[in-house]
């Protein structure tokens, strides 16, 4: 790949927001215009930027829009830490740095011919949602998709209007299900691998691409296994500290895998061994 | 074969010259608050002559040796890491531009112009340090990303191995495959003779610079029985080494033993204070500071070294994926000798033996696997054919 | 509709996947066909479990009343699931409201009926007791990732 990039990497690139949206109370997508000389920014669906708050930090967040649209590059961000709360506070125009993309990510070429399975929680959306446009930009080319949705509430769930949109498509079935809600919502509640209930896998021919907290992860494994998914065809997004994003900083190890260069997009077989055991 | 000189050991002092001559910053062994660092140093006589050190399980101390050898000692606490891999770099400074900011990248000293950094000349590298060295070449050039902090400072260094002559009590680097001898990796190699023959280093050279240096410094061929004699000290040296570790199929004892209960056992004694990792000449792991000035306007970006000891490393929002110091001294050491192999082909440790000695609480790596491979070792947690995959897909 | 045209439609759901045709039989002995309409309550908690339900379509969610919070839903039945396991545990009570918000077709099983059926063919009761050991399994795992407020900050 970039096999002379030095520490240049290191060095974030200004980047504009051109539009701030509040998907729920506490996430919010950053559109970005990064200054990158004028050549076009590329990424895979899956990989990840490196956002710098002048002078505060830096916070690894997946890119979440379209990969064939050049100019806004979106970052939907969950407000949990320092980095991510200045980022909060930002308007249109407001610059941030941006370096990046790092990772591998989805299978998307893997998967042309199949079916595919989405399972998400929570801000794990995000990383998946370039997936959905890369096949929706190339319909023709995939089979069924399902996207399995878990969230913490109503309140919580990312790109409404979307998966509205989503759901509504030919051959497109979009479920979701809210840990906790009131009597207003009439979907489902409960756990995301609830929802394997109400559809039919053609588990021979799926690729399935989880993402969502760690232990949402394992359980959703649990239950693809279960049903035929082979390990071969399930692909996870892992989650670790990072600092560089280059596979130097050594704080993303998980066993012998380098999270933010040998991952974070994962096939199982490659990660399920470790993926087993606790504080690894 | 490659020939054998001999320089005089009153003739020292012109390889400390030729290399100043030939413009290199002389880093070397010298005594200081009582132990052996590695610094500038001048001349010969900077070097520890007539000291040697005492080392075991968190217990290190100088003792003269009564004879005038120069490298007489074991192994200094700190590695050669520090210069081509320093503790503290200023990755960049950058200057608020309106809503904007500038990266001023030639402020920073991983930019600085190559011409600029000094020309290290390290003298009285041990062979195992010139293994950790080759290990950090293959950490810092992963394939994909380049470490030209490191690089930079690596091409430069002209590498004076010493060969050892004695064994320190915390060595295994004959288990390790990394010593007493230094075959390459360096540019000239000294073994030190003191017999009655007099004084004298047996010299090889490694490269052309090597070479050329030689040629600046009065030598002779080194006879057979010369040679000989240098020989029989490393040998002896090998032979002296009380400590071991049985590498063989360590990765997968490691692999297969990550629940083994052994770890409660050392987390009873390990205080995570990451001193090995410190030590360790080949532990890589860094953090990224970003700070700004007072007004705010300006900031800049430092890498320091960093442990997977420490309670932040695994940190995220939310949580922390290695709060239990068992999980810490496990991944420290399955990392080391164990996952390294897969990441970079081959062990990350090179018998240097420094964790040991510099452990407050004396915790030993070799007795530690041993223990690993008395109480486990059944295997059961570790599933071949996942392994089969993993290597599948590293070689597309 | 006849108990035999009923066994037809029974057998696939996934619930008696597997169970003999003989075990079949007896579980059918014990059906009956309902519907539920949206906004009605299958069964309340504090009132005798007398059935369990196989739900066909529609949807419920079991609702607690926590007195000042108003009803928490904490679940949702849907199609392919099954609705109650209070028959077949002691008191025979039920513990939730089961609230329809969707239009729901089910196969209901009677309570005792079925319970005398386990007594007198502990085999079928054995069936009965794996299936739904499973369900409880199903109900509480979900119940503590859902009290781990995975997706919390």
């Amino acid at each position: 790949m970039n096999s002379n990039v030095g520490i240049d990497s290191m060095f974030p690139l200004p980047a504009q927001i051109r539009k701030v949206v509040w998907e729920t109370e506490d996430t919010f997508t950053l559109l970005l215009e990064p200054d990158n000389g004028g050549s076009d920014f590329h990424f895979s669906p899956g990989q990840f930027n490196m956002l710098y708050a002048f002078g505060i930090g830096e916070s690894a967040i997946s890119i979440s829009s379209d990969p064939s649209n050049k100019d806004n590059i979106a970052h939907t961000i969950h407000r949990v830490g320092s980095v991510t709360s200045v980022f909060s506070q930002l308007e249109k125009g407001d610059v941030i740095g941006l370096r990046g993309p790092f990772g591998n990510g989805w299978p998307v070429e893997k998967a042309k011919g199949k079916d595919v399975c989405i399972v998400t929680g929570g801000i794990g959306l995000a990383p998946l949602r370039p997936v959905l446009y890369s096949i929706f930009n190339n319909r023709k080319e995939y089979g069924k998709i399902f996207l399995l949705y878990g969230a913490r509430s109503p309140l919580d769930l990312l790109y409404r209007v979307e998966l509205e949109k989503w759901g509504k498509m030919k051959d497109v079935t979009v479920q979701v299900i809210v840990d906790r809600c009131d009597t207003s919502w009439k979907g489902h509640i409960g756990v995301v691998t609830k929802l394997f209930s109400y559809i039919k896998l053609n588990t021979a021919n799926t690729i399935a691409m989880i993402c969502g907290p760690e232990i949402m992860m394992k359980f959703t494994i649990q239950e693809l296994s279960q049903r035929g998914v082979p390990p071969e065809q399930i692909y996870i997004s892992m989650e670790r500290n990072m600092k560089c994003g280059i596979g130097l900083c050594g704080h993303c190890q998980c066993g012998p895998k380098f999270v933010c260069k040998d991952g974070p997009v994962f096939a199982l077989p490659q990660i399920s061994q470790f993926l087993e055991k606790k504080e690894i | 074969m490659k020939s054998h000189l001999k320089i005089e050991s009153r003739q020292l002092n012109i390889l400390f010259d030729s290399l100043k001559d030939l413009g290199y910053t002389i880093v070397g062994p010298t005594v200081r608050e009582g132990s052996i660092v590695y610094d500038n140093i001048d001349s010969a006589s900077g070097l520890p002559v007539g000291w040697t050190d005492e080392q075991s399980a968190a217990a290190y101390k100088l003792k003269r040796r009564g004879d005038n050898s120069y490298f007489g000692y074991n192994l200094s606490p700190y590695s050669w890491k520090r210069f081509l891999f320093p503790p503290r770099v200023k990755l960049f400074s950058a200057a608020k531009k309106g809503k904007s900011f500038k990266i001023n990248s030639d402020s920073g000293n991983a930019s600085v112009p190559i011409m600029s950094l000094p020309n290290y000349a390290f003298i009285g590298v041990r062979p195992c340090e010139i293994q950790a060295i080759k290990i950090q070449d293959k950490v810092f050039n992963n394939w994909q990303y380049i470490d030209t902090v490191y690089k930079n400072r690596k091409e430069k260094v002209f590498i004076v191995a010493v060969n050892c002559t004695q064994a320190g009590g915390t060595c295994f680097c004959v288990s390790m495959n990394s010593g007493p001898k230094a075959d390459n990796g360096f540019d000239i190699a000294l073994t030190e003779v003191i017999d009655k023959g007099g004084h004298y280093f047996i010299v090889e050279a490694g490269s052309e610079k090597g070479n050329e240096l030689m040629s600046k410094i009065p030598h002779t061929v080194a006879g057979q029985s010369e040679i000989e004699n240098a020989n029989r000290l490393v040998q002896t040296t090998a032979r002296q080494m009380n400590k071991s570790m049985d590498t063989k199929d360590i990765k997968e004892l490691l692999y297969a033993n990550l629940e083994s209960r052994h770890w409660d056992d050392v987390a009873t004694r390990c205080l995570t204070c990451a001193n090995c990792t410190m030590v360790c000449p080949t532990c890589f792991c860094t953090t990224v500071e970003d700070v700004t000035d007072l007004t705010g306007e300006n900031a800049e970006r430092w890498k320091r070294w960093d442990s997977c000891f420490t309670m932040d490393f695994a940190r995220v929002f939310g949580g922390n994926f290695r709060s239990s110091s068992r999980a810490r001294y496990r991944q420290w050491m399955t990392h080391k000798l164990a996952s390294w192999i897969d990441q970079f082909g081959t062990s990350g440790c090179v018998g240097c033996g420094r964790c040991i000695t510099w452990c407050p609480v004396g915790i030993d790596i070799t007795e530690e696997i041993e223990k690993i491979k008395e109480k486990g070792g059944k295997g059961e947690y570790f599933n071949h054919k996942d392994t089969k995959v993993t290597k599948e897909i590293k070689k597309d | 509709m006849e108990k035999r045209d009923l066994s037809e439609i029974v057998r696939h759901h996934p619930f008696v996947n597997d169970l003999s045709e003989y075990h079949l039989n007896i579980l059918i002995s014990c059906v009956s066909n309902v519907r539920f309409a949206e906004g009605s309550y299958i069964f309340h908690e504090g009132e005798d479990a007398t059935k369990f339900y196989l739900i066909r379509e529609g949807k419920v969610a079991l609702e607690i009343h926590s007195g000042e919070k108003g009803a928490i839903r904490v679940q949702t039945i849907g199609e392919g699931e099954v609705l109650g396991w209070s028959w077949i545990v002691s008191p025979y009570k039920w513990h939730y409201d089961a609230c329809v918000i969707d239009n729901v077709r089910a196969f209901a099983f009677d309570g005792k009926c079925l319970r005398t059926k386990c007594e007198a063919d502990h085999d079928f009761g054995y069936e009965m007791i794996k299936r739904f050991s499973q369900v409880l399994e199903q109900n509480l795992k979900a119940a503590r990732y859902q009290v781990m407020d995975v997706y919390g900050r």
